[in-house]
C-alpha cells in the first residue's frame, strides 16, 4: 500500500490486569494492519511497563459490578478477593487462549507498537528509567500529542 | 472445499485475538506476490477480523468457510 499508514494513538491510564489488555491487543491488531501504533502510558498505566509491576498486575474487585464473582460484589473488599479475582481473571484468559500481558508486550516491541513512558508520572511516582522495561521512549504530554496529531484513531483506556 | 493450492499453511487454532492477525502479517510478509496462504484459525472472530484485516492490508480473502469449530482461509499475497 503507497498510501500513508493509518495511526492509532492510546492512553493507557489505568494499571489494572484488564485495562492493561485492551491497549496491547489494539495496537498488536493496528501494527498487524500495516498501521501505526503508540501507547501512552501515563499515571497507573506506567505499571503495565514497570518491571518489577508487569507480572503483578490485577483485577479490581472492589466496586466492579461485572466480576463474575460467585460472591455478593461487596465482599470484594475482603483480603484476599483481589487476589482470587486475578486468578480467576488469569484462568478464564488461559482458556480462552489470550496471550499473556508479557507476551503482548513483546510483539508490540516487535511489530514497532511506539510505547512511551509519561516522564511526568516516573517524577511523581518516584520511578526511574532503569524501572521500565526495555524498548521503551520517554516523553511528556506534547510529545504523545505531537503523536496523537497525525492519528487517526484516538483512545483513551 | 476451496481447491486453492497454497504455498505456505499457517496454523492459528487455539490463540486469540489479536494473535491470529499477528501471525497472518508475519506468514504473509514471508511470501511473494501472487503466493497463497492457507490459514486455519479458531478464534470466533476470525472471518470478520481476517476479511477487515484484508481490506486494510490490500491481501485479498480467496475464501473463508467454517469447518466445525476451524475457520479456513485462503489468501493471496497481493
Amino acid at each position: 500500500m503507497t498510501e500513508k499508514p493509518k495511526r492509532l494513538a492510546i492512553i493507557a491510564s489505568k494499571g489494572t490486569l484488564d485495562m492493561a489488555y485492551v491497549p496491547l491487543l489494539l495496537s498488536t491488531a493496528a501494527t498487524a494492519m500495516g498501521m501505526e501504533a503508540g501507547i501512552f502510558f501515563t499515571f497507573y498505566g506506567m505499571n503495565i511497563i514497570r518491571k518489577d509491576r508487569q507480572n503483578k498486575l490485577f483485577v479490581a474487585t472492589v466496586g466492579n459490578p461485572a466480576m463474575p464473582m460467585p460472591v455478593p460484589n461487596i465482599l470484594g473488599m475482603l483480603p484476599g478477593m483481589t487476589s482470587m479475582g486475578t486468578m480467576m481473571m488469569k484462568s478464564m484468559m488461559k482458556k480462552a487462549n489470550v496471550a499473556t500481558i508479557g507476551e503482548l508486550l513483546q510483539v508490540a516491541r516487535e511489530t514497532g507498537v511506539r510505547l512511551i513512558c509519561c516522564t511526568m508520572t516516573m517524577g511523581a511516582f518516584g520511578v526511574k528509567e532503569e524501572d521500565i522495561i526495555d524498548g521503551v521512549e520517554f516523553g511528556g504530554a506534547a510529545m504523545f500529542l505531537s503523536y496523537a496529531a497525525d492519528a487517526e484513531i484516538s483512545l483513551f483506556v | 472445499m476451496a481447491d486453492w493450492k497454497e504455498d505456505a499453511y499457517l496454523d492459528a487454532k487455539n490463540l486469540a485475538c489479536s494473535m491470529p492477525i499477528v501471525k497472518l502479517k508475519k506468514a504473509i510478509d514471508g511470501l511473494q506476490s501472487g503466493q497463497i496462504l492457507k490459514m486455519e484459525a479458531t478464534d470466533p472472530g476470525s472471518i470478520p477480523d481476517v476479511k477487515a484485516w484484508s481490506d486494510r492490508t490490500g491481501h485479498p480473502v480467496l475464501s473463508a468457510e467454517q469447518q466445525g469449530k476451524v475457520f479456513v482461509f485462503y489468501l493471496k499475497h497481493s
